[in-house]
């Protein structure tokens, strides 16, 4: 029943997918059309219901669960479920922030009272980080908002700025909201945390089940510590082979939307695993979760090991108690890559499935290049882009913005040796090959933002970035052209002036 | 126990309304499992069918919210000129970011999101704006769409906008999941999905049609041709309602200050 019903699912997408997801990938382009056409037969908004088991289905397999079933079974104290199901799932961490947070907390005030008590004090974090240097009056009462409401509510984790000319001012602020829950230890294995963002699957890196919701649902948290949601089914990327020294998780990201579509994984769980996973660093892991909802996908996952509690040794002192995809349990789609065989991409104008080779897109003129975000400004993003322009030591041809993601990762520009360099720091470097001066920690111009904010697009320039989406107008203005990138095709391009690729330089 | 203290806390003079026990929890999962069926209602502000050159958008108004009433149908009637759009209509287009300091509770806000509802579409693909020069509403109450509508950012200021504008469906191939997810929570439009592809290539922005949720049809008055709905569900008497909060009073989920 069920498996048939998977098989079906496989082969409508495998159909004609599971050529090219071979043993030996080879990352081709094709036709847009083509793929969006065939997907268009299978989209659904939902996730397929299942039929109804036979009796001979039960026993060992009545309990096998992927990853996101697991968790998703704790949080609504179920022993066992299915994708599909609408269930209660109780919340460990609800994040907002400055552009969400207000409007989240009108409602929350208006549906639970004017003197309500948030679930929990402790569970709510919120970090102002969207729209924080800028003139503008109503961003900046926007943070004065959750500050009045922190105040109210007691909440413990709030990481206030209120000198805005100088962030190092401010010992509470952190910067950009994903990297500040890493860094902060609001991210642990087999937990449920919702943030009124999209990109709060970036947690999924830590092996728990991390989603963007909107103002009412967040509402409807900040008072009740719970949110129905439907259980997605998931998809199985098994990622193997060395990974070459010009690629970055991004380029693995980007491989797979640009495989998959903006909507190949609608609804879905997209969980990563392989031996290349594996060696991923936390923040590798990190970028490559970030970009799930860019193929539409409502969380992503990475199985906790090693790597990830090492990483949390420092940052948290909660238990957590990690969980795992059984062994016979079931995706309704499995994808083998690979990535000894990919190249440097990049993600063409304007969708991040547009993808393209670095290499065949060198006649492309920039007129810049962004390094920041929660995808591509964390300290080991700034560090790739350091070692291009240290392995080039020549200038860069545009003007090259970074913003680091917090204020963490702007220390360590500041403070931390490159490897290779003879003691120099990411600062030093990007001084030499002319970049800007590292700007103050926060989204900044991923998504435009207000008209003042630093390195926004306010004419129709092209861009490579480090970033997460380019649709018109994402960066400021509508006929922005922007080049979705990893560090190291990023700062190849900036050193010279076209779309490049990092080869060139790394090898 | 957080929740006990939330409908403690609740002031007990005016409609503030307390979430109560586990037993409404598990009536709620219900509710929204099982399809409803409604009698079906047509308004009485139905108009005549408009002549191209001066349409008159109908809008079925839904009750304000928190009114309690007979139960309402979801099959729900929307006539007037539409506004086509294409594939993956992201978030950022439907409202762009330096909008976003517009703070959705709060009224005069509000309105003003409304105003840059599809602001962020480009010019030179989409020549009429859905929104009129000086103008605080459109003229459209329904959206055409192709696949993947409401793509990108999780921002809800994004239904938020449509709704506030005047939108009353968006009837597209299918939706991104937050997107479709914030429609139905906050009420604010009906994400309707058709069946099929093409309905976006077929139809023109200004086209006169005619949505019928409660028989599943969308008909093109301009081109002749009829299309098929994909039932709203169990989202239908959610956005009827008013949104998720709303839907839970009327249906008694969470006490209201009548009760």
């Amino acid at each position: 029943m069920a498996s048939t019903l998977m098989a079906s699912c496989s082969s409508i997408f495998g159909a004609k997918n599971k050529s090219s997801f071979a043993s030996c990938f080879s990352p081709s382009i094709r036709a847009h059309s083509f793929r969006k056409h065939a997907l268009n037969k299978v989209l659904a908004v939902m996730a397929p219901a299942r039929s109804p088991r036979s009796p001979s289905s039960t026993g060992s397999v009545k309990h096998a669960m992927t990853m996101t079933e697991k968790i998703l079974a704790r949080a609504s104290e179920k022993s066992h479920l299915e994708p599909g199901e609408n269930i209660w799932v109780n919340v460990d961490v609800l994040m907002t922030h400055d552009v969400c947070g207000p409007g989240t907390i009108g409602i929350f005030k208006k549906e639970f009272g004017q003197n309500a008590k948030v679930w929990d004090r402790e569970k709510i974090v919120i970090i102002p980080d969207h729209y924080i240097f800028t003139s503008d009056e109503r961003a900046n009462r926007n943070v004065d908002i959750l500050r009045d409401f922190c105040l109210e509510q007691n909440i413990k984790y709030f990481y206030d700025i209120k000198d805005l000319g100088d962030f190092k001012a401010n010992p509470d602020y952190k910067g950009v909201c994903h990297i500040a829950l890493a860094q902060e230890g609001h991210c642990r294995p087999g937990e449920v945390l919702l943030g009124t963002d999209s990109h709060t699957c970036n947690a999924g890196a830590f092996g728990q089940f991390a989603t963007g919701i909107g103002n009412t649902d967040a509402g409807f948290v900040m008072g009740t510590g719970k949110l129905l949601l439907k259980v997605p089914p998931t998809l199985r990327f098994i990622l193997d082979g060395e990974m070459p020294k010009y690629l970055l998780a991004k380029d693995l990201i980007l491989q797979i939307i640009g495989e998959i579509t903006v909507a190949g994984a609608t609804y879905k769980s997209m969980e990563f695993v392989g031996s290349t996973i594996e060696r991923l660093s936390m923040e590798e892991r990190m970028t490559l979760c970030n970009m799930v909802v860019e193929a539409g996908g409502k969380n992503g996952v990475v199985p906790a090991d090693e790597t990830t509690f090492k990483y949390l040794e420092d940052k948290t002192s909660k238990n957590f108690e990690p969980v795992y995809s059984d062994d016979n349990a079931r995706f309704i789609q499995e994808y083998r890559i690979d990535v000894s065989k990919l190249e440097p991409l990049v993600a063409k104008p304007h969708s991040p499935d547009n993808r393209a080779l670095a290499r065949e897109c060198k006649d492309v003129k920039i007129d810049r290049v962004y390094i920041g975000s929660c995808t591509g400004g964390k300290k080991e993003d700034f560090f790739a882009a350091a070692k291009v322009f240290l392995a080039s030591g020549k200038k860069v041809k545009v003007p090259t913005f970074l913003v680091p993601a917090t204020q963490k990762v702007w220390m360590d520009i500041y403070g931390l040796p490159v490897p290779g360099s003879g003691g120099k720091t990411c600062s030093q470097i990007f001084e030499e090959a002319g970049c800007d001066v590292p700007a103050s920690p926060n989204c900044g111009a991923c998504l435009g933002g207000p008209r003042d904010t630093y390195a926004r697009m306010n004419e129709p320039q092209v861009c490579v970035s480090t970033t997460n989406r380019n649709f018109p107008g994402r960066m400021g203005h509508k006929e922005g052209q922007i080049y979705l990138a990893s560090p190291y095709t990023a700062a190849a391009s900036a050193l010279t002036g076209y779309v490049a690729d990092p080869r060139d330089f790394l090898l | 126990m957080a929740m006990a203290a939330a409908a403690s806390a609740a002031a007990p003079a005016g409609a503030k309304p307390s979430f109560s026990s586990p037993a409404t929890h598990a009536f709620l999962i219900s509710r929204l499992r099982h399809e409803h069926s409604f009698p079906k209602r047509i308004s009485s502000s139905y108009p005549t069918l408009a002549s191209r050159s001066a349409p008159k958008p109908l809008s079925l108004r839904r009750p304000p919210r928190a009114t309690t009433g007979p139960a309402e149908t979801a099959s729900a009637i929307f006539h007037g000129p539409c506004y086509v759009l294409g594939d993956n209509i992201d978030t950022d287009q439907i409202i762009p970011a330096e909008y976003l300091t517009l703070v959705p509770s709060n009224p005069d806000e509000y309105e003003k999101l409304g105003s840059y509802a599809l602001v962020g579409l480009p010019s030179a693909a989409y020549t009429t704006p859905f929104v009129g020069p000086g103008a605080t509403r459109t003229r459209f109450p329904v959206i055409i769409a192709g696949a993947n509508f409401g793509c990108g950012s999780s921002r809800e200021h994004a239904p938020v906008a449509l709704g506030a504008a005047g939108s009353r469906a968006v009837v597209a191939e299918s939706y991104a999941r937050i997107f479709f997810r914030n429609s139905v929570a906050t009420g604010e439009v009906y994400p309707v999905e058709c069946e099929g592809v093409g309905l976006c290539k077929e139809c023109t922005t200004g086209d006169i049609v005619t949505v019928e949720l409660g028989v599943n049809r969308l008909v093109n008055h301009t081109t002749g041709k009829e299309y098929k709905l994909k039932p709203i569900g169990d989202a239908g008497p959610v956005i009827h309602a008013g949104g998720i909060f709303a839907y839970a009073r009327k249906t008694g989920m969470i006490a209201s200050p009548s009760n």
